[in-house]
């Protein structure tokens, strides 16, 4: 509980967290407002209203966790922090909990937002949460966030500078893997098994309208809560690496 | 107490630190003398925990500093005063160390008090001078009001202003029963600071002693001695003396046998001498001599 203090006196005493806090807000809410203004009225989904929230929102979110790492090498705080905390697996797990944290509460403050704001800007269209995968559309942001802040911070501690992490994760999540299909025959094979792929899997709506979904004909193997874990499973076993690693080399 | 037991640190083929073993005893002011990339900071680095040495080992009060609990009660340092994030303030800095070490909050301010940065306590750090970032970064090392203290070259880039307070500062911690360890490349510094020395050169032990025996040592008077059959003059005062050369002229310079007994000695071996002056080196002159030698030793 201590270190989870630090943590957050850290996070909340310099300004960056504030700024990706509300460009996330901006730029996933904002894109919700353009696509909810210029869709025919009464044609507004759910669907629609997740794509700031899952794709441009998310990609801040990521930055910010990656910049809660590599602003501590830059400024060398991370020494002063092993300086106060020797046990460097504890420090930095506690950093990784609390910035997790964060981020997930901003994902469903983003994708709520998004969705609120929707139903006012096109109150005839249908938008009413109904259905499991509906509540896991929008709820799920939160939980994509939060596994992609810890995935984010695992980048962040092995690379140690903040443009070649931000480079590695815009690069992997924007490009790569959806690069990756152009592949004839095995590109879609292997993005099946790719985490943000994973990720977007886990949100789909399923139903009529997948063809306008990120992921979409992809023939994934898992399920939509086994593609989430999936996405989790590497988010963690990067971050273990990234403690060993952080244990071994010098501070 | 700190014991450095046969400390090594390689990075690649650089040897920072060699075979180093030394002891820094409680109550006192040491100062850790070098030159510049000595091995100072590695060492201090290496007893802080944050790098892993190469061989060795290196405790306080028989513990590693990894080992420690609650570090900050027991130790404070202060390796480089730009270690703060810059648009933190120098309150918020103090503040997340303080909790992590279970220290209340309300030391904070009496350490901001202590070095005199109460007015800015709210301030960003990244506006500070040098001589504040410095005065918050010994705030820092005080918090926990540690026993034992580490200060990495902490007069570096200061005026004489804010030389003189660190210096008091130093000693009133030393004079509160405190062990306090200080590193610094000026022996005329050093002087002034330290009770004790370890010096070093190139990773390695040249002297641990009192400074006031070192400086005795250091400044012990030599002989100038110039012949046009110096090499042979060398030979045979090198018997009994330590003889080098000066870089400039190429005159002998003779330690251990006072100038009418090398004239006594030239004469029974017939060689003409162009000079022979006694002299009293200075302090850095001294310091320089030995921490050279230490280097050459090394290329042979
Ligand atoms: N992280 C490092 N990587 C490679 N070489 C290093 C590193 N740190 C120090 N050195 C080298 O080790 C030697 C000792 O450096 P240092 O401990 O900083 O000396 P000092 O503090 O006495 O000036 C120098 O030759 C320096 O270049
Ligand atoms: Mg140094």
């Amino acid at each position: 509980m201590t270190l989870l203090a630090v943590e957050r006196i850290k996070l909340f005493s310099t300004r960056s967290p504030y700024w990706c806090t509300a460009l996330a807000l901006v730029l996933g809410v904002g894109l919700t407002a353009i696509i909810a203004g210029t869709t025919e009225k009464g044609q507004m989904s759910i669907g629609l209203t997740q794509f700031g929230s899952s794709q441009l929102a998310l990609a801040v979110v990521l930055v910010m966790s990656a910049l809660a790492v590599t602003t501590e090498y830059r400024f060398n705080t991370i020494r002063a922090t092993f300086l106060a905390v020797p046990s460097r697996t504890s420090a930095l797990v506690a950093k990784t909990v609390v910035v997790a944290f964060i981020a997930a509460a901003l994902g469903e403050i983003i994708a709520f937002g998004s969705w609120g704001l929707a139903k006012v800007m096109s109150p005839t269209s249908d938008l009413a949460i109904n259905t499991g995968a509906e509540w896991r559309h929008v709820a799920g942001v939160g939980l994509l966030y939060g596994i992609g802040a810890v995935l984010a911070i695992a980048v962040g501690i092995l690379v140690r500078q903040t443009a070649g992490a931000v480079a590695i994760l815009l690069v992997w999540t924007m490009l790569l893997e959806g690069l990756i299909g152009i592949i004839p025959k095995v590109g879609i094979k292997i993005q099946a098994w790719l985490p943000f792929q994973n990720a977007n899997h886990f949100l789909a709506l399923g139903g009529g309208n997948t063809a306008e979904q990120p992921g979409a004909g992809i023939d994934f193997k898992l399920s939509q809560w086994g593609s989430l874990a999936y996405f989790a499973g590497i988010a963690v076993a990067l971050l273990v690496v990234a403690l060993v690693v952080a244990k071994r080399r010098d501070a | 107490m700190i014991q450095a037991v046969r400390l090594r640190k390689h990075y690649g083929r650089t040897k920072a630190v060699d075979d180093l073993s030394f002891i820094v005893k409680p109550g006192r002011v040491t100062g850790f003398l070098g030159p510049n990339g000595a091995g100072k900071s590695t060492t201090m680095r290496m007893i802080l925990g944050l790098d892993t040495p190469t061989g060795g080992d290196v405790t306080i009060d028989g513990k590693h500093y990894t080992e420690l609990k609650q570090p900050l009660r027991k130790v404070g340092a202060l390796l480089d005063a730009k270690w703060v994030h810059p648009n933190r303030s120098a309150r918020s800095h103090l503040k997340w160390m303080a909790v992590s070490n279970k220290i209340p909050v309300s030391r904070v301010d009496e350490v901001l008090e202590i070095v005199g940065l109460s007015e800015v306590a709210h301030k960003r750090a990244g506006g500070f001078s040098l001589g504040m970032a410095q005065r918050l970064g010994i705030a820092g090392a005080l918090l926990g009001d540690p026993e034992v203290l580490l200060f990495d070259e902490p007069v570096n880039g200061l005026d004489p202003e804010g030389i003189l307070w660190i210096r008091q500062f130093m000693h009133r911690l030393a004079d509160e029963g405190r062990t306090v360890f200080v590193s610094s490349h000026l022996l005329s510094e050093m002087a002034q600071t330290a009770q004790d020395l370890i010096v070093i050169g190139k990773g390695q032990l040249i002297a641990q002693t009192t400074t006031e025996q070192f400086i005795s040592d250091a400044t012990q008077d030599h002989v100038r001695v110039r012949s046009p059959h110096a090499g042979k003059l060398r030979e045979i005062l090198a018997a009994s003396a330590t003889v080098t050369e000066d870089a400039v002229d190429g005159a002998l310079v003779v330690h251990g046998i006072p100038a009418p007994q090398i004239g006594e000695i030239a004469a029974e071996n017939q060689i003409v001498l162009h000079e022979l002056s006694p002299q009293r080196g200075s302090l850095e002159e001294a310091f320089m001599q030995l921490t050279k030698e230490s280097v050459e030793y090394h290329a042979h």
